[in-house]
């Protein structure tokens, strides 16, 4: 099978690859590109683990052709971590103990990214509907809920 | 055996001829917008190799055009991008409650309304509000182009109107005149994602002494496609949205939907919410005045 040449940006970093027309982005992410951060939870865009930014847009990898990052600039949670210690959103993730197996953590951080990016600000009622695309098996929606708006509040007000 | 290939034209003509080509070879080819639906097909139901035809790259299907006379949307537009879009919002603010309904966050920012329209679920979200603003779809295929009114357009579950070899450029609606508004709402056990039970477009004008000069309905989820309800419509049309024409116009809707029962409803449930649904959209539609 012809596999397809690839030229894009993963956060900030010129990538080429190779992959086939059907490959979703995760697959290529995770298989091509060794990038494991971004996780596969159903594959069918339902539970928002494999949450990335295209474009600055937040999307499902497992929905996006690896193709069709031809061109264009994708962020996974590893382009989020500042290259020593973790991102606010991060540590207020582990402050607030808003995980257990960790599978859902790196879609959501993702998310509350391109949430806060948007909206510095949001209710409670905007953080819930935002996020509704990421599942979490274990840890109970609550404790994120606060760890997000404890990022609001920290990116709003640095200490 | 046919391989899988995927090409991103950069003009409706080389759509036209990339779907083409891979069919007169034997092959097949297919359409791909923001892929949310074709993605998770293609993983379960319908893995067979094809042509992928992404028409994000061609400039008319992402198009957004508010005239005085018309509103043309282009087919490659995420429904994120329409709903930032506060001149959109204000004209159609039910068609992109609509739109803004289709999944999640992340979903919307891939998702069409073209897309939702030609992959013809029954529970479409989009389709009700579609038809309720009177779009009509501008199909491009070798010989040119041509319309569809949308209403028209789905022919069956997960059926529509074109031919292999031709594509969704677009959907055009009239633009509202003075006093005019819409409105969609559907029910769902759940507050967000989930699929609809019944849904229900509403476009209506109303005169200054709150008279309703026209109106527009159109219901989904409750039928093998998206239905316009004139009787409905009929019902509103002079009234001042009373209880009386409200009850006859979701009367109209009950009767019109022929829904299945399955475990998100049974028959009954959805023809009686269908009609609450119609009364409702059509309320909000006239506070929007
Ligand atoms: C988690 C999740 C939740 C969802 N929730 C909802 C929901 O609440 N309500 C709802 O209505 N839908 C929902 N959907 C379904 C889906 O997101 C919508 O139907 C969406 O509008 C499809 O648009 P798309 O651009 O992604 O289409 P695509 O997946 O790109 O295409 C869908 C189909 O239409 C064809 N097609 C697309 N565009 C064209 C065109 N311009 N010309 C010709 N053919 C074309 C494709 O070939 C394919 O067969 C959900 C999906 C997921 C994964
Ligand atoms: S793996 Fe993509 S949404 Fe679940
Ligand atoms: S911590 Fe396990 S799924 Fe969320």
């Amino acid at each position: 099978m012809a596999k397809v040449h690839v030229q894009t940006q993963i956060n900030g970093e010129p990538v080429d690859f190779l992959c086939e027309p059907q490959q979703s982005l995760l697959e290529v992410l995770r298989e091509e590109l060794s990038r494991t951060g971004t996780k596969e939870g159903c594959g069918t865009g339902d539970c928002g683990a494999c949450s990335v930014l295209l474009d600055g847009r937040l999307v499902c990898a497992c929905l996006v052709l690896g193709v069709e990052a031809t061109g264009k600039n994708v962020t996974t949670i590893e382009g989020i971590a500042p290259e020593e210690g973790l991102h606010p959103i991060q540590q207020q993730f582990l402050e607030h103990a808003a995980l257990q197996c960790g599978i859902c953590t790196p879609g959501l951080i993702v998310a509350t990214k391109a949430l806060l990016d948007k909206n510095p600000n949001p209710t409670e009622k905007e953080i819930r509907y935002w996020l509704a695309g990421n599942l979490c098996r274990c840890t109970g929606y609550d404790k994120i809920i606060r760890a997000v708006q404890a990022s609001a509040a920290e990116l709003s007000h640095p200490a | 055996m046919e391989a899988f290939a995927y090409v991103a034209p950069k003009s409706v003509d080389e759509a036209v001829a990339a779907l083409q080509s891979a069919q007169s070879s034997g092959g097949r080819a297919q359409i791909l917008a923001g892929g949310t639906d074709l993605m998770v097909q293609m993983r379960s139901m319908d893995k067979g190799a094809r042509t992928i035809v992404d028409i994000k790259g061609i400039e008319d299907t992402n198009r957004l055009v508010i005239g005085s006379d018309e509103i043309f949307i282009g087919s490659a537009i995420a429904s994120a991008v329409l709903n930032e879009n506060a001149e959109l919002q204000a004209k159609l603010p039910g068609l992109l409650e609509g739109a803004d309904l289709i999944g999640s966050t992340q979903i919307q920012g891939r998702a069409t309304i073209g897309g939702n329209l030609c992959n013809a679920s029954p529970a479409g979200d989009s389709i009700p509000a579609i038809i309720a603003n009177r779009g009509v779809c501008v199909i491009a295929s070798a010989s040119g182009q041509r319309e569809v009114a949308a209403e028209d357009f789905v022919v069956g579950v997960q059926r529509n109107c074109m031919e292999d070899n031709e594509f969704l450029v677009g959907i055009k609606f009239p633009t509202p005149a003075a006093r005019t508004s819409d409105a969609y709402l559907r029910f769902i056990p759940r507050t967000e994602m989930d699929i609809a039970v019944a849904g229900c477009g509403v476009s209506l004008t109303m005169a200054e002494d709150g008279t309703c000069t026209s109106a527009t309905v159109a219901i989904g989820a409750v039928a093998p496609t998206a239905l316009l309800v004139p009787e409905a419509a009929a019902a509103l049309v002079g009234s001042k949205l009373e209880d009386a024409a409200l009850a006859a116009a979701a009367a109209a809707c009950s009767a019109a939907a022929s829904p299945i029962t399955d475990k998100r409803g049974t028959v009954e449930y959805r023809k009686k919410v269908v009609g609450v649904l119609c009364k409702r959209a059509a309320l909000r539609a006239a506070e929007r005045i």
